[in-house]
């Protein structure tokens, strides 16, 4: 599974192999067919923003819209919150998860991939089960007696926060640990020879080390909650609209205008902050953890 | 695989039993949501509780005799089978060109290739929706396929890479000083070492096509709809158990796949080094 993770060692110097003396050309047919099927869409998409007078109007009336600004506003607030979330709850897993037994560290592992497989709708789909007015919750508040009366938990913002967290932890989990697996175990040893703590070993072994894991899952993590869609459409109310359903919500309204100029915004803005963070983001590592 | 030792603590026993159990809550809560739905789905009432009152197989029977259901799965299916073809072939020969060629502009277009991981789905499906709109090909099964490759191809990208850049090729350089050509070479060789990661990939791709919503709810026509967007519908309106046992057994299926790639991962990994 840290196929990806492990820099290459073994193997001799990569050759130019004698089979084909311009291997570079195989990534043409790929290169060709995203060209058409994704490129070409999405600028020809991008192109709309400019309006049929080429005078950018629906980007001035996306930039200047006030139900945007809080739109925007809402799904940047909700995409820190729920990085911070995924952060606190998995480092400590991650770290267990590298410092457990073997036979553990593969139990832990799988409960953190099978979720991970399994679509974002049957998980969205859980909570609205969990969370419904009978659902789990309800009824395990009211067996305790800490309710008296089922609460409003579907349809809130603290549903899609919970629905959003669950399914990025994973992301967030498999690149911090599988930084952790890379940590020479030897450190810890001559940091505990020397007569450091468990504190001490964490606070200046493991967390600096680990380091390189939590930007790319925390980057990972914030760049995805910025396009998330299902969930809060599902588990939301009324004042959880995200960007992605601002701009579905306009298409389905027949502005494709400026539903186009609010994807503008959205991608510039994913795509701005890719570029800044694009050495701590390692794709390699995030994805060849797991999916 | 560096001969470092692994990281023990060995110190700390308090401090590790209160991260095991941290670890622990955490893991409920993650796997927890997961599995709850699969008693649901066996309820004998038309109300989502927790236990059930009553057992049955009423709504597993209501999927598997309802039309509209049954083609919904055939859709995804024949969707996500054409897509793992077509993102396999493409994204295995990217990878080879990736790893072995030398061309100016290489970190541009990998970042390129491997960019639908990070855009927002809305993004790539109202562009799609826009042009397939234009073209007049909306709700076509292998227009829907077609949008799904471009989606899932970086998984096969990243997954043969990984195997590619651990592999020995002094062993193809062997297989053609004993006279094997080009195509031989890689039948006989480059492709059984490569096998694992070639597998894992198309497998990533087939699940990400499965399961993929957001695009599918802008292109597939009404009525003739692919399984995730056919249980979103139904999420909006009517929200009986039929979804748990739909939802019971794509986790089924979830867990067996991913049983599958991580054996796959492992022989990749055992191979690349």
């Amino acid at each position: 599974m840290s196929a990806l993770a492990e820099p290459m060692a073994a193997a001799p110097p990569r050759r130019a192999g004698a089979a084909w003396r311009k291997p570079g050309l195989l990534v043409l047919p790929l290169l060709a067919f995203l060209a058409v099927f994704y490129l070409v869409p999405v600028l020809m998409m991008l192109s709309r923003a400019s309006g049929p007078a080429l005078d950018f109007a629906p980007v001035q009336a996306a930039l200047t819209s006030g139900v945007a600004a809080q739109v925007f506003w809402i799904t940047l607030k909700v995409a820190v919150i729920t990085t911070l979330a995924t952060l606190v709850l998995g480092y400590p897993l991650a770290l267990f998860t590298a410092i457990a037994p073997p036979w553990l560290s593969r139990l832990l592992l799988a409960a953190v991939m099978i979720p991970f497989w399994s679509s974002i709708l049957v998980r969205s789909y859980a909570w609205m089960v969990l969370l419904g007015r009978q659902g789990m919750v309800n009824e395990a508040l009211i067996g305790l007696g800490l309710i008296e009366t089922p609460m409003r938990l579907l349809n809130t913002s603290f549903a899609v926060y919970v629905g959003m967290i669950h399914i990025l932890l994973p992301f967030m989990v498999l690149p911090i640990y599988a930084t952790m697996k890379g940590i020479d175990g030897r450190l810890v040893w001559a940091a505990e020879n020397l007569g450091a703590g468990a504190l001490s070993v964490l606070r200046f072994v493991i967390l600096p080390l680990s380091l390189p894991g939590v930007f790319a899952g925390v980057l990972v993590v914030f760049i995805l909650c910025l396009g998330f869609y299902v969930t809060p459409a599902l588990l939301g109310g009324p004042g959880d609209l995200m960007a992605s359903m601002l701009i579905a919500q306009e298409v389905d309204l027949y502005n494709w205008d400026l539903a186009s100029a609010y994807a503008a915004v959205l991608l510039v803005v994913t795509l701005l902050i890719v570029a800044a963070f694009s050495r701590l983001l390692s794709l390699d590592r995030v994805m060849g953890a797991g999916r | 695989m560096s001969a470092a030792p692994p990281l023990v603590m060995s110190s700390g026993r308090a401090g590790r039993a209160l991260l095991g159990l941290l670890a622990l809550a955490v893991v409920v809560f993650l796997v927890f949501p997961v599995f709850v739905i699969i008693p649901i789905s066996f309820s004998g009432s038309s109300f989502l509780t927790f236990p059930p009152e009553s057992l049955s197989l009423q709504w597993y029977e209501k999927f598997l005799s309802r039309a509209d259901w049954l083609e919904a799965t055939w859709l995804s299916l024949w969707v996500a089978a054409l897509v793992t073809v077509l993102a396999t072939v493409l994204g295995t020969a990217a990878a080879f060109g990736v790893v072995r060629g030398r061309f100016p502009g290489q970190k541009l277009v990998v970042a390129f290739l491997l960019s639908p991981l990070i855009v927002p789905g809305i993004i790539v499906a109202i562009a799609v929706y826009f042009f397939y709109a234009r073209l007049g090909i909306v709700g076509s099964p292998v227009a829907i396929a077609v949008a799904h490759t471009a989606l899932a191809v970086p998984f096969v990208v990243v997954n043969v890479s990984a195997v590619l850049h651990g592999f020995d090729t002094r062993l193809e350089q062997a297989a053609q000083n004993l006279g094997a050509g080009t195509w031989t070479t890689f039948r006989l060789v480059t492709f059984p070492l490569i096998r694992p990661g070639v597998f894992a990939g198309g497998l990533f791709a087939f699940i990400t096509s499965f399961d993929e919503l957001i695009v599918a709810l802008f292109i597939t026509a009404p009525g003739h709809v692919t399984l995730p967007a056919r249980m979103w519908e139904s999420m909006r309106n009517e929200i009986d158990p039929t979804i748990a046992a739909v939802s019971t057994l794509e986790i089924v299926l979830s867990v067996a796949l991913f049983f599958v790639a991580g054996r796959l991962q492992a022989r990749a990994a055992e191979r690349g080094a």
